[in-house]
């Protein structure tokens, strides 16, 4: 129970944030690489297939939601649903076709498959191309105006909310724990009558709705949806993130999501450093300090900080859940 | 002349073209694949290899005076070098756990490594010249082709081919072979197994620097040019499986002349071709064409 309830708390806490002096519009972005990061969370960490193509979902909900918003008029949370749609459609082609293989081949093949959404996007007239869509209006939802940065990232956490919600609706029973059963043993989940695949695909194509949903609000938080959303690296970012945290665990993602954003954050605002006879100029490290942070994770604690915790906790007999056993 | 309504000249034009990419995407996914047989390693940062490769050229030629052909020797040699240090240190750990930690780690390391090369020399590319005696064309009877892309589809040939022979023929290859079936019976029959694996590693490192050396005159040397190269590279990798050393070089190269032929025929299709074939290939054989597993 306290690994479910603990994020909620977070959330919770979360909504008070802002009134204690926290730039609403930094908390809104951590929030929607939270919800990033719990979506892909939701397939890798519980399937044990690792995606390197969720950028696409994420990339294509922003770019749909804000051209929707932008050029047609349409409103918010409509803008936002076509989104979702699109990351479904793009959900459920990427899952058929790359589920066919497992393992490494399976990371492969979605980060191929996400190469060509990224080359049809930097082509498509819509995206912008180069510049990306830019101004995105954020328009109004239920009355309420979302322009307004901090009623926006009260409706952000209020969708941030809801989501987590569902996904822990669809890792409880049966669904989850059939989707645990095949990650752990996939030869007797097929003995035993499951048909595998198609639990792999649906929830491959809800992890990538959830994606979708998170670039949408990324976009309308920031106004802009450009050519990195739907970049490999951003599908790195958001593996990073759950690696970080703590892959198939609930808090993880989230806790993984807020330490790469403010690190992000913090190297952008450190500038240039001058030791002595030479200068750092660290807005620009942020890859490079990404990449070590990467290598550092797979080799000091694959767990996670919240995969590690919950073991450190077991092994006093303190903690009412065990950490599930870890494959990212 | 023409053939299919084109001038022979540009059809073939677009072959040789296409012929050159193949024999990158063969001398990569080759490494690729040996790498994999023997350490279980999917290596992500290959790309990055490479892109060292041609950075080392272009270091040694400006900072060093060094030519190009004292650079195809000594670029392998120096990104092999760093390969053999990165597996003893770090990549040796994690061996025995779950494949996917490997190419994680892999993963960080190529954008570190990107990272670090875009912070220094920022992306617009470091200019490589064509050495002298490869400069201008050469006349085959029915077209003139430029020397330079002959020289590197000739020495990719030979040196994929090389490698084949060396695995499939010499000793050394049967202890590599016998390690990818089985590294525990091989290390107890009194062979140095860690040995071979950092070997192995360093040796295909080396032919992604050397793939990447070939490349520099090419191609301007950009930071980015591995991580584009490898993610084609992963694709010829599912279209072929990585089972068959021959099948890897033959896929890699077909691949290279179907994108070649994609750009004369539909221009628009090129950058995304071997990907089609990809997804065509998974749904008509998804073990791939040369592919043992599922």
């Amino acid at each position: 129970m306290m690994n479910r309830l603990a994020p909620l708390a977070l959330l919770a806490l979360a909504g008070f944030l802002p009134v204690a002096g926290v730039y609403p519009l930094f908390l809104t972005k951590c929030l929607t690489f939270a919800l990033f990061a719990m979506a892909f969370n939701l397939f890798t960490g519980y399937v044990g297939l690792l995606s390197i193509g969720h950028a696409s979902f994420f990339g294509m909900g922003a770019y749909i939601a804000g051209y929707a918003a932008k050029a047609w008029g349409v409103p918010t949370p409509f803008a936002l649903l076509a989104g979702i749609a699109v990351a479904i459609a793009l959900g459920a082609a990427f899952g058929a076709i790359a589920i066919r293989r497992r393992g490494i081949y399976f990371a492969m093949i979605t980060l191929a498959l996400a190469q060509m959404v990224y080359f049809f996007c930097s082509q498509a007239p819509f995206t912008g191309a180069e510049d990306g869509l830019q101004n995105i209006p954020r328009g109004t939802a239920f009355g309420l105006p979302l322009g307004n940065d901090l009623v926006f990232y009260y409706f952000v956490l209020a969708l941030t909310v809801l989501a987590y919600l569902f996904i822990q609706a669809v890792i409880a029973k049966p669904f989850g724990e059939t989707l645990q059963a095949i990650r752990d043993n996939e030869p007797r989940a097929i003995s035993l009558g499951y048909d595998v695949r198609s639990y792999k695909l649906v929830a491959f194509t809800i992890s990538a709705a959830i994606a979708g949903l998170a670039g949408g609000l990324k976009a309308f938080a920031l106004g802009v949806a450009t050519l990195p959303d739907v970049h490999w690296t951003q599908s790195g970012n958001v593996i990073l993130m759950c690696l970080l945290g703590g892959m198939g665990t609930a808090l993880g993602p989230i806790i993984g999501a807020i330490v790469v954003v403010l690190l992000e954050n913090q190297l952008a605002s450190l500038g240039v450093i001058h030791l002595g006879f030479f200068s750092i100029d660290f807005s620009t490290k942020a890859p490079i300090v990404i990449g070590i942070v990467f290598m550092l994770c797979v080799l000091l604690f694959r767990r996670g900080l919240v995969g590690e915790l919950i073991a450190l906790l077991g092994k006093r007999g303190l903690a009412t859940e065990t950490a599930s056993r870890h494959t990212p | 002349m023409t053939i299919l309504g084109l001038p022979i000249q540009v059809l073939f034009g677009q072959l040789t073209i296409g012929l050159i990419n193949g024999s990158f995407y063969a001398l990569l996914s080759l490494g690729l694949a040996i790498i994999f047989g023997l350490l279980n390693v999917i290596n992500f940062a290959h790309g990055a290899f490479f892109m060292l490769g041609a950075l080392a050229a272009w270091l040694a030629l400006t900072v060093g005076g060094v030519n190009y052909w004292w650079a195809l020797v000594l670029a392998p040699l120096v990104t092999g070098l760093f390969g053999i240090v990165v597996e003893r240190l770090l990549l040796r750990r994690l061996q025995g756990l779950d494949h996917l930690y490997s190419l994680l780690f892999t993963f960080g390391l190529a954008l570190a490594i990107e990272g670090t090369v875009r912070d220094i020399y920022g992306t617009s590319g470091l200019a490589y010249p064509v050495p002298a005696a490869l400069r201008g064309p050469v006349d085959l009877g029915f077209m003139r082709l430029p020397a330079y892309r002959i020289w590197v589809v000739v020495v990719a040939l030979v040196v994929c081919f090389g490698t084949w022979a060396l695995i499939e023929k010499t000793r050394i290859g049967s202890y590599l072979r016998a390690g990818t079936e089985n590294a525990r019976l091989v290390q107890a029959l009194g062979i140095n197994v860690p040995l071979l694996v950092t070997l192995t590693y360093g040796f295909g490192v080396a032919l992604a620097g050397l793939a990447g050396v070939l490349a520099a005159p090419i191609y301007q040397v950009q930071p980015q040019m591995g991580s584009s190269m490898l993610i084609i590279i992963f694709a010829v990798v599912v279209i072929g499986g990585l089972g068959s050393t021959m099948g890897t070089i033959l896929t890699g190269l077909a691949l290279g002349v179907i994108e070649g032929l994609a750009k004369v025929f539909y221009p628009q299709a090129s950058s995304t071709v071997v990907f089609m074939i990809m997804v065509i290939v998974l749904l008509l054989r998804p073990a791939g064409l040369f592919g043992k597993e599922a």
